[in-house]
């Protein structure tokens, strides 16, 4: 397996859905190749940093602001 | 905000839907307090910028509050609401469009190369490195950088977790079409995080 065929397995690697063969074949190439190992790792990094419900927060103004225009809303059909 | 009885805090959300169906206006505030957080993520990541993204917010909500009469229950009212909230966000980003924006999709869209040039490892636990303030804006950048098509992708699997079916059910898209655009996103993220976070 050579790095760019490595590179383009990584993500479905990273889902768990490659099949056991293929599987093992890049992660023989990952346990050899610091380029790939090093793409490898900071992808999943990438990943667990947006994933993290931290990021982009609702701010309190927004939200006041929804309830209201949400309020308003429901006074039209009321 | 006001309190919201009880019995409507506990309730699930099939109960919700029938509830607010019926006229119970509480019943539908309650659905906005659960997604709220979620729709506004959504709309941050989708459009790149605050105010689209309490646009998104509020125009998703007030459509849905309309259209509920037409809401099916037997789907999940959750996958309602982010449908029309990628409907809103993509409207917007349409609209920006004409000018010096980003095209929706990337010529390379199914088979291009995806090109690696930053293969240094990181830096450990860049998270615990930067303010939260500044780690927002850089991985908000990061998304900026992606088209549209790819920021979507990447928001409803990896920031949102559902699964590739749910994904391209939901954008009308095939499963492969969401792998590969799953992959780019990655890939070009990766890319661009791996300028501030490399070693050295
Ligand atoms: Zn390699």
């Amino acid at each position: 397996m050579n790095c760019n065929k490595a590179i383009k397995e990584i993500s479905g690697y990273l889902d768990g859905d490659l099949d056991e063969a293929l599987k093992h074949t890049l992660e023989a190439h990952l346990t050899y190749c610091n380029h790939c190992h090093a793409v490898y790792d900071s992808t999943r990094k990438t990943i667990d940093l947006y994933c993290d419900g931290k990021l982009f927060s609702l701010p309190e103004d927004v939200h006041t602001r929804l309830h209201e225009a949400l309020k308003r809303k429901m006074q039209e059909h009321a | 905000m006001t309190e919201l009885p009880q019995a409507i805090l506990a309730s699930s959300e099939g109960h919700l839907v029938s509830e607010a169906k019926a006229g119970n206006y509480s019943a539908f505030e309650e659905l906005v307090n659960r997604y709220e957080k979620k729709i506004y993520r959504l709309g941050m990541n989708i459009t790149g910028n605050r105010e689209d993204a309490e646009d998104v917010l509020q125009d998703a909500f007030l459509k849905a509050f309309e259209h509920l009469p037409d809401f099916r229950e037997d789907s999940r009212f959750y996958t309602w609401i982010v449908r029309i909230a990628v409907n809103e966000a993509l409207m917007k980003l349409r609209k920006r469009r004409n000018s010096r924006e980003l095209p929706m999709e990337d010529s390379e869209d199914d088979n291009g190369e995806v090109v690696v040039r930053e293969f240094a490892d990181w830096k450990p636990n860049p998270e615990q490195q930067y303010a939260q303030a500044e780690l927002e804006r850089i991985l908000q950048q990061g998304v900026n950088s992606l088209p549209p098509g790819f920021r979507t992708v990447f928001y409803l699997r990896d920031v949102e977790g559902l699964s590739t079916e749910e994904t391209a059910e939901l954008l009308e898209l095939s499963v492969g079409a969401v792998k590969a655009r799953l992959f780019r996103a990655r890939l070009r993220l990766r890319e661009e995080l791996s300028k501030i976070f490399k070693r050295g």
